[in-house]
């Protein structure tokens, strides 16, 4: 299957890719100290089971996962756990969160590490827990537990699993570094995860601007025999985008709402497969992965190794960091990376680039004009949406036109802010109207949960209440008779209304129970 | 030390607003080089005194609504107002007349509503309209082109704006007038009869509109507007023209390739309907758009009263442009309907 | 019958007038019968909008109550905890013009969750019994606590409290609940004409 489709949209920006010298990686070394978030991952934070002052050693379990959504976490390094806080956490944000602190002693002493003699003796569900018990989570930014990915092969029928080296946002080689570093590595956690899902195609799919890491997929998957394919497409951006993806290699889109499980596809990042590799056969857990230090504020940009817990401020250093024309720290790539306020961040499991441009490089943004509605931006939008009616509806905080216009289907990939010439940062407001669709929902769940709640308690004290006045009216009915029946001076009758009194109010209260 | 926080994307493409306007206003010269040569310097004039006048009107109407000027006058976008509205007006228009066009087209067409953008009309067909039902009589005055009169010099076109009384120059009815008047010739015979007419449409009005169109051209290669608008409203004025010539009998309407070369046909083609602000948004939308605007334009040319029909399908048509918004909304990606054969 | 309309235009007219109005009328009148939706009653429209903190603070014992108070003609301001967003809603439901809150019933604050300090409780059952939406768990002389997720932040459990072991704390800090703010408009604010003014 040679034959790929086009996508609706998308732009061509500069790609930069030259600056960080893909292909060679650089080991950035070990910090003092490490600096690990609870929450790297989509998902419950994972739940720890170390205390400050414990010793740990390189690979250690340090938190686990908490339920199905999280993964676990583990020891980058040997040290002393020394702090458990909140710290500053690489967010849009810039919100502190739950972070653990390991002082690294300098021996980088580990645990035993065993991994399975062979893995396709192995069921998928034992291989299953071996990958999330290493605590992997998707490596291409989004962080979404690699475990519960393949745990679609419970529900639905699968054929294709796509590794997706597309890495379509300039600037960003840590993709293409590993494909030409370690492609046997990626082939053979590819063939791993093929076994786990059950599937019998892979795709391994790459950008055609990167012909030395595709020139290694090839070679690889050739040696590797059957069952691999590299595909090759042409260089547009976001063709990385999983469903966008999807409809490159396949000419299907992912249904509105759905997974790719639902067409039979499951994707996974080329990092994923080697960190999945790694668990599976030497049961490494994740603690260290490739990142690009790149821009032109760098003086020895490139790809180094980095332990996870990396504080960005030591990455910085060794890539040889000059602050004089930057004002910009960007995690991610320059497309749909977020900004970061402060470089005592560590990296995570999904940090595949630092860039630091120099102002020059990537200006600041002028202040926005007017939309003219020109629809530059409904060109560029690779899900077909029309930005410039979402801009206005985000505006006017207009959910049901919002809705209508599919908003949840933005991907937000940045295609139409880069094209708009009145610089108007659509993204923003397409971000902060989901979070107000998302947040309005919710609330309306939990006011209609009050309302069912107060209605009962409201009947129930009702009920209560009249309960109550019928107990009463009842003793008040068999005074009033024993006192009739008194005045009668009739022994016999009096006994009768007692009788009838009593057991009258023994019947209210089995109304009252 | 503390970044600048600043939401993606981080880069962006050269193209702005500024640039945009400035392309238009590029685009437009062809056209108006050949006018001038036609016509004489008046639209040339025009042009400069509205520009002036416009760029003062929009800088105090920002002053009242309390608005930094700067960023607003350098967006251009007031600049393509005037001009698209001057090159509408006949040359040698009186002062008073641009005047009052200016003011309804960026007064009342564009800040009233908001300025930029929040223009429900396209603001120069709002001042040419206004115009034409206020003075019908200057606004139908057009000069007789080159050839058929004298072409006036720079003295007296600059007579004409400011001494209007004083200057009296060659009008002549506008092929599109001639061949509404029509009565009993033949088109054939209407054509060798009058001077008017000349090898596909009117003298000198073929050669104008070739000229928007090589304008309207470059701009869609620039990549500033879609094809799709002014190629559905020539598909449909030329349809509409084929349908009523009537193979060139008294009665006919006229061919199509004469409405494509006459009046403002490729003017309002490229420059105004191509107005995204108040046009339809997506390129369904404009499809549809573009093609009404066609039929408009054929009805009222040949059934209505107006020398030439342009302003009023466009204004007609912004109307409708949120209705046919509405229904133009592109296929999501994932939202396309299952497939019968998907089984 | 026809020469008398003839000499009579006016007549003519008005019976044509009154045959016309006569004919519309039973047209429409058909419709609504024949196509009546059955929509939600006012009240329950209006308490549909409302945000069901049971609070108390517009001064009616729920929020219930207060819809039927609205429903009524009551001010459609008296609801601190929906805010301005809540009015706005209301308004646009009842065709009204909005207003802003009165300050009267309170502040518009972010919404809260009740926390009972679990050492200093003595078993009272007094804020149970106050709590509008039986969100506390408990029973006499043991400890209570509240479920979270069920609390509306309504207040009304601090005050019975005999020794003020109930906090209110922010039920949305955190990173789990940072949201995306829209961007700022500009120092040239590009807004629509009404608000030019007030720019100045």
């Amino acid at each position: 299957m040679n034959t790929v489709f086009n996508i609706h949209g998308g732009i061509h920006p500069a790609e930069e890719k030259h600056l960080s010298n893909p292909g060679i990686v650089v080991d950035a070394g070990l910090p003092p100290s490490l600096v690990l978030p609870l929450s790297q991952h989509i998902g419950k934070p994972s739940s720890l089971c170390v205390k400050p002052g414990d010793y740990v050693l390189g690979g250690q379990l340090l938190a686990e996962a908490d339920g199905m959504v999280s993964v676990a976490l583990h020891a980058p390094t040997s040290g002393t756990v020394i702090a458990i806080e909140p710290r500053p956490v690489p967010h849009p944000s810039a919100l502190d969160n739950l972070c653990l602190e390991i002082a690294c002693d300098g021996e980088d002493r580990w645990i035993e590490c065993t991994g399975c003699e062979d893995w396709r003796a192995e069921t998928p569900e034992s291989l299953i827990s071996r990958i999330s018990g290493a605590g992997i989570a998707g490596m291409g930014g989004a962080g979404f537990p690699t475990a519960v990915k393949l745990m679609a092969r419970e529900r639905l029928p699968l054929k294709t699993l796509i590794i997706n080296g597309t890495e379509c946002e300039p600037y960003i080689t840590a993709d293409d570094t590993l494909m030409q570093v370690d492609a046997e590595g990626i082939i053979e956690g590819a063939q791993i995860l093929a076994h786990i899902l059950d599937v019998e195609q892979i795709l391994l799919a790459v950008e055609d601007n990167k012909p030395a890491a595709l020139a290694a997929m090839k070679a690889a998957a050739e040696a590797a025999g059957g069952g691999c394919e590299v595909v090759t497409f042409p260089t547009k951006y976001p063709s990385g985008g999983e469903k966008q993806l999807i409809e490159i290699l396949t000419g299907q889109q992912v249904p509105a709402g759905g997974l790719p499980a639902d067409l039979g596809i499951v994707c996974q990042n080329p990092g994923t497969a080697v960190a999945a590799r790694d668990a599976v056969c030497i049961g490494k857990p994740l603690t260290d992965r490739i990142v690009t230090l790149t821009g032109r504020a760098l003086m020895r940009p490139g790809n180094y190794r980095a332990r996870l817990g990396t504080p960005i401020e030591y990455l910085l250093t060794i890539a040889g960091f000059d602050p004089s024309q930057n004002r910009r720290l960007i995690h991610g790539g320059p497309m749909m990376g977020f900004a970061l306020e402060s470089a005592a961040v560590p990296i995570i499991k999904t940090t595949n680039c630092i860039l630091v441009p120099t102002e020059q490089e990537l200006p600041t943004p002028p202040d926005a004009q007017a939309c003219i509605r020109c629809g530059l931006c409904a060109e560029a939008c690779p899900a077909s949406l029309l930005p410039q009616q979402l801009y206005w509806y985000a505006r006017a905080k207009d959910q049901e036109q919002l809705e209508r216009h599919h908003l949840g289907d933005c991907i937000e990939c940045g295609a139409c802010s880069w094209v708009c010439p009145s610089h108007i940062p659509l993204v923003q407001y397409y971000r902060a109207a989901k979070g107000m669709i998302r947040e309005s929902k919710a609330e309306k769940i939990r006011s209609d949960r009050s309302r069912d709640r107060f209605e009962a308690r409201q009947t129930r004290l009702e009920e209560e209440a009249a309960a109550r006045e019928a107990q009463r009216a009842a003793r008040r009915a068999a005074a009033e008779q024993k006192a009739a029946a008194g005045g009668a001076d009739d022994p016999v009758a009096a006994a009768i209304a007692r009788a009838k009194a009593k057991k009258e109010s023994t019947n209210d209260g089995e109304v009252d129970l | 030390m503390n970044f600048l926080r600043i939401t993606s994307p981080h880069g962006h493409s050269p193209l702005t607003t500024s640039q945009v306007m400035q392309a238009v206003l590029l685009a437009t010269l062809p056209g108006v080089m050949v006018l001038t040569w036609f016509f004489g310097p008046g639209t040339l004039i025009n042009i400069l005194f509205g520009g002036i006048l416009a760029l003062a009107l929009e800088y105090s109407a920002l002053g009242l609504r309390n608005r930094n000027p700067k960023p607003y006058l350098q967006d251009y976008s007031v600049l393509v107002t005037s001009t698209l509205l001057c090159i509408a007006l006949p040359p040698y228009a009186p002062w008073w007349l641009i005047a009052t066009g200016m003011v309804s087209a960026v007064i009342l067409g564009k800040h009233v509503f908001g300025g930029l953008g929040y223009n429900p009309f396209n603001p120069a067909m709002v001042g040419y309209v206004v115009l034409l039902i206020s003075f019908p009589l200057q606004m139908s005055s057009w000069q007789a082109p080159r050839g058929l009169g004298e072409i006036p010099g720079v003295a007296d076109s600059l007579t004409a704006l400011f001494v209007p009384a004083s200057y009296d120059g060659v009008t002549m009815a506008t092929p599109l007038d001639l061949l509404r008047q029509n009565k009993g010739l033949l088109l054939e015979d209407l054509f060798n009869n009058t001077p008017q007419f000349g090898q596909w449409a009117g003298v000198g009005w073929e050669w104008v509109n070739i000229a928007f169109l090589a304008g309207g051209a470059w701009l869609i290669y620039r990549g500033i507007f879609t094809w799709h608008a002014p190629t559905a409203m020539l598909f449909t004025l030329g349809l509409c023209a084929a349908i009523g010539f009537d193979s060139g009998s008294s009665e006919s309407g006229g061919s199509p390739l004469f409405h494509w070369l006459s009046g403002a046909t490729m003017f309002g083609a490229f420059f105004i309907i191509t107005d995204p602000v108040s046009g339809a948004t997506s390129n369904r939308g404009r499809l549809i758009f573009g093609a009404l605007v066609g039929i408009l334009l054929y009805l009222i040319r040949v059934a209505g009263n107006y020398p030439d029909a342009l302003a009023f399908a466009v204004l007609i048509l912004n109307f409708a442009a949120p209705f046919i918004d509405q229904y133009t909304q592109p296929i999501t990606y994932g939202h396309k309907p299952p497939k019968e054969d998907d089984a | 019958m026809l020469t008398l309309l003839q000499s009579y235009p006016l007549v003519a007219a008005l019976i044509a007038l009154l045959g016309l109005g006569l004919g519309f009328g039973a047209v429409l009148g058909y419709a609504s019968v024949r196509f009546k939706t059955e929509g939600n009653p006012l009240v329950d429209q209006i308490n549909q909008l409302l945000p069901q903190t049971q609070c108390g603070q517009c001064g009616h014992p729920g929020c219930k109550p207060y819809a039927t108070a609205i429903a009524e003609g009551g001010a459609i301001n008296k609801c601190p905890p929906g805010g301005q967003e809540t009015i706005d809603a209301l308004a646009d439901l009842l065709d009204i013009e909005p207003q802003t809150l009165d300050a009267e019933h309170g502040e518009e604050k972010e919404p809260n969750v009740a926390y009972i300090r679990e050492d200093e409780c003595i078993g009272c059952t007094k804020c149970i019994q106050a709590c509008p939406v039986d969100a506390i768990l408990g029973a006499a002389k043991l400890m209570h606590t509240v479920i979270a997720d069920e609390c509306t932040g309504c207040d009304l459990c601090v005050e019975p409290c005999p020794v003020d072991c109930i906090d209110m704390l922010p039920r949305k800090g955190g990173i789990e609940h940072w949201r995306w703010e829209l961007p700022e408009p500009n120092h040239n604010k590009n807004d629509i004409i009404a608000t030019d003014r007030e720019a100045a």
